[in-house]
This record gives C-alpha cells, sequence and structure tokens, in this order.
C-alpha cells in the first residue's frame, strides 16, 4: 500500500481541525503576557448572561428541541451552578413550575409539558431540581411514581428502554440508575442484569458502546462505567483496556475525541474525562493495586508529580510549571481499602465513592484539556462550542464547564477540597464548582439532595 | 393513506384550522404554564401543527388524517419521540403498508441522520417487515455511509439487521471496500470485528484470527500512525492474551515499525503491553529499543529494566500521555 497517495476522508478532515486549533494556539502564544491571561480567563458575566437569557427564552429554531427542554434546563442550571451564580427566586420557582409540568402522572418527566415520560428528560429534570435546590425544588420530586416509571422501563435483558416502545442502550442504564441512585430508590430489582448488559457492551478496544458489538463512544462509556461504579460492579469490566482506551482519546489538539480517529470535540472533555475521574478514583481500588503504607512517593517517582506540560502545542507558552503532588494526595489513604465481602447497600454506593480518595493522579492532562476549553471552545461573547468553526450551544456549554471542573479537581485527593494554584489554567478566579462526577451535579448540590432523599 | 399524506404535503400552504377535514377537532395549546422556563418562540405552523397533534393523542385517535399529521409534525421536529411512538401504534392499529414508511424514514434521514428516534422507528419498520426488508436496509445504510462513513446509528442499525434478518454475505467484502476508501474508519474495523465474530458464514474468530492478523499487520506496515489496526489486532487476541503474547508476529511488526523510526508510538504500547504480559523480548528488540536513545530524562535505576525504558521513552515520545505513561511506569513489579 503506498502511503503517499491522496488522503483519505479521515486524514482531510483531522488536517483541517488541526489547522484552525494550531492557528488559535499559534496567535495565543504570539500575545503579550497580559492578553494572554484574558483570553484564559472564564468569561463568567458573558457564559452567565448567555445562560440566563436562555432560561428565559429561545428562538424558533430551537423547536428541534422542543422534546428536551428539561436537558435545556440541566444544561443552564447546571452550568450556572458550576460558575457558583445563583439564580432568582422567580426565575427558580418559574422552573420548578414548569418541570413539574412536563412530569407524568404516572411517573417520570418527559421532553416537555404532555409529552411522554422518557429516561433521560427524567435525568435532566431531576438533575436540574437538584441543581436548583432548596426544599420547594427538592420536594418537588414524586420519587414513587418515579420508581414506578423506572420498573416500567426495566427489560430481561438487564438494560432499560428510554421511554415506553424505546430504544434499549447503554445510555438508558445510565439515566435510570443515576436517578435511582441520587433520590435513594435504587434496588436489586432495578440493578438486576444491569451489569450483564454493560458489560457485553465493552468492545474489543477496550471503551463502551451503545449497544453489544457498536464502536466504543465517549460517551457510552462515561454511562458505562458511571453505572457500573453506581451498582458496585465495575470490577466485572476490563478496566485496564478501558484506562488504555480512554487516555489514547486525548490528541494532539489537547482536547478529547469521542472514538478513535475522529475528531475532538468540547464536550468530550466531560464524557471522556469524566471517564478519566473516574477510573482514577477507583482504579487502584478494583484492582488491588492500592498501595501499602509503606511506599514512600518521592518527588522522582510520584505519579502526581509528573508535568503536565502542554506538548506538541509548540507555540503555546503557557503551563511551563511542573506541577507537585498534593500531598494529601500522595499519601495513601487506608480509607482508600475497601473490604469487599461487607455488603454495601446499593443507596450508599455514589456517596461512599467520594471517600475513595484517588491513590493515582489524573492518567490523562488535565492543563492541556483546559487549553482546548479555554482557548478553543470557549467564545467570548458567551457560551462554548464543539470546536473551531461550530456555533456555540448550551449543551457544550454544559459539558465544556463540566470537563474543566474535572481537570481543575484531577488532582483532588478529596473532591471537596480547593484545588492547588498550579491545577488552574489562567487565573485562580477561574475555579468552578466540584462535581460529583458520578452524576455530574454540583458536589453542594449533591450533598443537599443526598441528606434530604435520605432523611424523607 | 397514501393520498392523505400527499394532501398533506400540497396544502402545506393551508394552516389546519382552515382545512375542512380537521373542523371537527379542537386544537389543544401547550401547558406551560404561566411562566415557562426555556420557552420556545414557537413559529405559528409548528405551534398549530402541535395544538392539533395534542387533540388527537389525547382523543387517541388511531386514523389516517392522526397519521398525515404525524408525518407533519414529525417533519418540523424529528426528535419528539411521543409523536413516533403514537404514530407506531396508528401504523399498527390502520395496518398500515410498512413500504411507505421506509421512504418516510429516508426522507427524514436526508435532513437529520443523526436522530436517535428516525433509527429505532427504521428498525421498528424492519423488524415488522422481516426478512425481506434486508436488502433495503443494507443499501439504506449504505447510502448513508455514502456522505458519512462512521454515522453512528447507522452501523448500529446495519448491525441489528445483520444479526436479525441475516445479509450477512458480502459484509466483509463491503468493510474490506469502506477500509480500501478510508483505512482509518474506526467504524469499518469495528464492522470488520464484528462480521469475523459474529457472522454465521465464516468460521468464527478463532478460524479467521490467522488472516486477519495478517491484514491488520499489513495495514499497520502502511500507517503505522493509525491506531484502528493495532487495537483490532489486540481485539482479535480478546480472551486469549496468551495467544497475543505468543503470535510471533505481534512482536514482529513493533520491531519492523520501530526499525523505521518513525510513528513508533503504537509500537512501543504494544511491545509495553507484551513485557507485562512476561513477553521476551529479542535481542534485535532490545538493540531497536535502546537505539532509541533515551532523551535527557533523569536515568532511572542502572540496572533498568526494557518495560521501564520503553515508559521513558513514550513520556518523550507520547507526551500528551505523560502521567500515563509515569504510572505504567509506576506499575511495572
Amino acid at each position: 500500500m503506498d502511503s503517499s497517495t491522496s488522503v483519505t476522508v479521515t486524514q482531510k478532515e483531522q488536517m483541517m481541525v488541526e489547522q484552525r486549533v494550531f492557528q488559535i494556539y499559534s496567535l495565543f502564544a504570539d500575545l503579550p503576557p497580559n492578553s494572554q491571561s484574558f483570553m484564559l480567563e472564564i468569561q463568567r458575566d458573558s457564559h452567565i448572561d448567555y445562560l440566563t437569557n436562555g432560561l428565559r427564552g429561545l428562538g424558533s429554531s430551537f423547536c428541534v428541541l422542543d422534546a428536551n427542554r428539561p436537558w435545556l434546563c440541566y444544561w443552564i442550571l447546571h452550568s450556572l451552578a458550576l460558575l457558583e451564580e445563583s439564580i432568582d427566586e422567580e426565575l427558580e420557582n418559574n422552573a420548578i413550575d414548569f418541570l413539574s409540568r412536563c412530569e407524568d402522572p404516572n411517573g417520570g418527566y418527559g421532553g416537555g409539558p404532555g409529552q411522554m415520560p422518557h429516561l433521560a428528560t427524567t435525568y435532566a429534570a431531576i438533575n436540574s431540581l437538584i441543581s436548583l435546590g432548596g426544599h420547594s425544588s427538592l420536594s418537588s420530586i414524586n420519587r414513587d411514581s418515579v420508581y414506578s416509571f423506572l420498573r416500567q422501563m426495566k427489560q430481561p435483558n438487564g438494560g432499560f428502554r428510554m421511554h415506553d416502545g424505546g430504544e434499549v442502550d447503554v445510555r438508558a442504564c445510565y439515566t435510570a440508575i443515576s436517578v435511582a441512585s441520587i433520590l435513594n430508590i435504587l434496588d436489586e430489582r432495578l440493578v438486576e442484569h444491569v451489569g450483564d448488559f454493560i458489560l457485553s457492551c465493552q468492545t474489543h478496544e477496550g471503551g463502551i458502546a451503545g449497544e453489544p458489538g457498536s464502536e466504543a463512544h465517549g460517551g457510552y462509556t462515561y454511562c458505562g462505567i458511571a453505572t457500573m461504579i453506581l451498582i458496585n460492579e465495575v470490577r466485572r469490566l476490563d478496566v485496564a483496556a478501558l484506562l488504555d482506551w480512554v487516555v489514547f482519546r486525548q490528541g494532539i489538539e489537547c482536547g478529547f475525541q469521542g472514538r478513535v480517529n475522529k475528531l475532538v470535540d468540547g464536550c468530550y472533555s466531560f464524557w471522556q474525562g469524566g471517564v478519566s475521574a473516574l477510573l482514577q478514583r477507583s482504579y487502584p481500588i478494583i484492582s488491588g493495586l492500592v498501595a501499602s503504607e509503606s511506599e514512600e512517593y518521592s518527588d522522582a517517582d510520584s505519579t502526581l508529580s509528573a508535568t503536565s506540560d502542554i506538548p506538541e502545542c509548540e507555540h503555546a507558552a503557557i503551563g511551563g510549571s511542573s506541577l507537585q503532588g498534593d500531598n494529601e494526595a500522595c499519601h495513601n489513604n487506608p480509607e482508600g481499602t475497601r473490604d469487599s465481602s461487607a455488603p454495601t447497600n446499593l443507596n450508599d454506593v455514589g456517596h461512599n465513592f467520594l471517600e475513595w480518595k484517588a491513590s493515582m493522579g489524573p492518567p490523562f492532562n488535565p492543563m492541556a484539556l483546559q487549553q482546548y476549553i479555554l482557548l478553543c471552545s470557549q467564545l467570548q461573547e458567551g457560551g462554548f462550542r464543539d470546536k473551531p468553526g461550530k456555533s456555540r450551544d448550551f449543551y457544550h456549554t454544559c459539558y465544556c464547564l463540566s470537563g474543566l471542573s474535572a481537570c481543575q479537581y484531577s488532582w483532588s485527593g478529596d473532591l471537596g477540597s480547593q484545588p492547588a494554584p498550579q491545577a488552574i489554567l489562567g487565573p485562580y478566579s477561574n475555579l468552578l464548582e466540584p462535581i460529583h462526577p458520578l452524576y455530574n451535579i454540583v458536589l453542594k448540590k449533591y450533598h443537599e439532595a443526598r441528606d434530604f432523599f435520605s432523611s424523607t | 393513506m397514501s393520498s392523505s399524506e400527499g394532501e398533506t404535503e400540497r396544502d402545506a400552504q393551508v394552516p389546519l384550522f382552515a382545512r375542512p377535514e380537521w373542523a371537527d377537532v379542537v386544537p389543544i395549546p401547550q401547558d406551560d404554564g404561566p411562566n415557562p422556563v426555556v420557552p420556545i418562540a414557537y413559529k405559528d405552523d409548528f405551534r398549530e401543527t402541535m395544538d392539533y397533534f395534542r387533540a388527537v393523542f389525547k382523543a387517541n385517535e388511531l386514523s389516517h388524517r392522526s397519521l398525515a399529521l404525524t408525518s407533519l409534525a414529525i417533519t418540523l421536529n424529528s426528535g419528539n419521540y411521543t409523536i413516533w411512538q403514537f404514530r407506531r401504534r396508528i401504523l399498527e392499529a390502520i395496518d398500515s403498508d410498512m413500504h411507505f414508511e421506509l421512504e418516510f424514514t429516508e426522507q427524514i434521514a436526508k435532513t437529520n441522520s443523526k436522530n436517535y428516534q428516525l433509527w429505532h422507528h427504521r428498525r421498528w419498520v424492519a423488524e415488522k417487515l422481516g426478512p425481506e426488508a434486508t436488502e433495503g436496509e443494507l443499501k439504506f445504510t449504505r447510502k448513508i455511509f455514502c456522505t458519512d462513513a462512521k454515522n453512528y446509528h447507522a452501523w448500529s442499525h446495519r448491525q441489528w439487521v445483520l444479526q436479525n434478518l441475516g445479509g450477512w454475505k458480502g459484509e466483509l467484502d463491503y468493510c474490506q471496500k469502506l477500509l480500501d476508501e478510508d483505512i482509518f474508519n474506526n467504524s469499518a474495523w469495528n464492522q470488520r470485528y464484528f462480521v469475523v465474530t459474529k457472522s454465521p458464514l465464516l468460521g468464527g474468530l478463532i478460524a479467521m484470527r490467522d488472516s486477519e492478523v495478517a491484514y491488520a499487520v499489513e495495514s499497520i506496515k502502511s500507517f503505522p500512525e493509525n491506531e484502528s489496526p493495532w487495537r483490532y489486532l489486540r481485539g482479535l487476541y480478546k480472551d486469549d492474551i496468551v495467544s497475543w503474547v505468543n503470535d510471533p508476529r505481534v512482536a514482529s511488526v513493533c520491531l519492523d515499525v520501530l526499525e523505521a523510526k518513525k510513528n513508533c508510538v503504537f509500537a512501543l504500547t504494544t511491545l509495553l503491553d507484551l513485557l507485562c504480559l512476561g513477553y521476551n523480548p529479542s535481542q534485535e528488540l532490545i538493540d531497536a529499543v535502546s537505539g532509541m536513545g533515551l532523551p535527557d530524562t533523569n536515568p532511572t535505576r542502572p540496572d533498568c529494566g526494557l518495560a521501564e525504558l520503553i515508559c521513558s521513552i513514550l513520556g518523550q515520545e507520547d507526551p500528551m500521555r505523560t502521567n500515563y505513561w509515569t504510572w505504567r511506569k509506576s506499575q511495572l513489579t
């Protein structure tokens, strides 16, 4: 085969994207330091305006998302929560009221008032209500009927249908299990055979597909691993293969692609970055690789002192400092050792996960990813996009910000603790709220919901 | 049924309230509440169509005219799964012609080939039609691949068709064709794996392995930077990793690539994995790796093994994954 003949479609598209991305990095490198600092700032005010305006009203072109309005709520409300921006009480009440109109009398939430309930919009509605927080919001959730809906969607093969007569795939598993877990209504009947189904979706490449046989894909991989962790069966996956697949999804552009040989996309900052974050915190436990207390992490050997210099972006002048390991994360935490024989209440798994202190650093390159998000996805006028040349939208805004948060906290042994300045690209004021990586909800809001649904 | 479909399209300019066939229906406005969030500024035709849909939906009217209405509504928003599901109920109730459904979904796919509902509906229709739909479905997905050879939904659908309706005969050749067009098409590689492992016409993975390894190796030699064949090669030995380690062609292709001195990352990672699984490297391989000249990082212990050396080299050759290679090194016993 002559490799000097004409380029293929894949190669051509890849080259075009690289060109645009490197042009941005190159222009950035030539800027004076002040301008560079500015480019790296999160444009909070612009994003907040973009998001709040969206919450208040959307143009007619949004009719194609008329069956996805709880998603629009979640993308916007979660983004605002990440930016630590509260919304005014009136808007909050309007949101709670609207979402309750999306609720089906028999349980679950649809894409809009009067629409059939759907697992994805149920996930989005509930995550929205939790992101809002407060008694009014949380008490509006009717757990019994949600449970009933989840049971109705459950399939014999372990998976779930997205809606009555709808498709069965790994997304459905995640949305169902995530909702059940956070509402404290997860049980054996919901969990039964879910692990078998997801396991059958892990492909020969190492990642996870939507259905058995399909291609390994970032979105489904996130859904798959998050679900497996939530049902306490992550050990059943080939985690080494999964880790190897996901780390190679971060390319020369510094962002993540969704599949092998496909193009970078800002939303994978969360789907793939989130997978990395989950693996980082569960890997040592899964494979019994938890280091004994006698092991010392010297600077030379410590995984956590690995430099995260931005590679290949030869024109980028940022991120030159090496990152000294966070001392707390360096030391092995005895709590990281789990007694796998102790019975676990399914509904505690999501919460206990927060106590699994990471004993390995991020396996991906968080500084490079932040660079892609801030310089290539962020728009100065507000919002984030897939890649240069694409338009902004609320979905990408949500997942770019979520991915950014995941990066910022990727060196934190304890998710709740403040990251070191070296973990943040740009000014420290770029710091976002931490998320619970299994649900993609801001941690504070998660804790509030956890307390609320544990006691009621 | 077709005539009412045609009518709907021809009269597209005439609003529903002005059409005699809809005179008896009272449209139902959306219950958004007084102050909804994320309200959409619907255009008049959208709003009206949805108001009429809500009316027939509530009345559970499974008729030809409601079928036509769902066509209209789906054209305006192909993501409304409630409408697609209602459409299916109508189709079953009026014992409709599924062949028209194939045409209908194909029309929708022209503007929106990445929509879940469309593909789910197509699957449902194909299931109703059974094996007679096989050729049409393979043709339909092929058409989609002409403009987007990696359409995820289309590939899942194609796999479903093969497994549930048949049509395996030309599939390996089709994968070959796509790979000849674009050797970097990972979806085609994935499909190849699917065919090789699942086709009842081939012998199964073990029977096919030898020739598939040969194919993967040739592909790697042409484009060592192409991740797909490397993962494919590894995948051929899924659940039999010992055989992967012991297949001399695996280490051999690594050596070839290393000796060519460019695009070495996957060769190095493969070699690292082999070593971690107990592979005993030849002197040639050791020399090829050592010959890469360890760059000016801190030298590790003087007696550092090949695996550790590879981790160090990868830290330089593949800097995006520095953290991963450092961690891999720390995991070496």
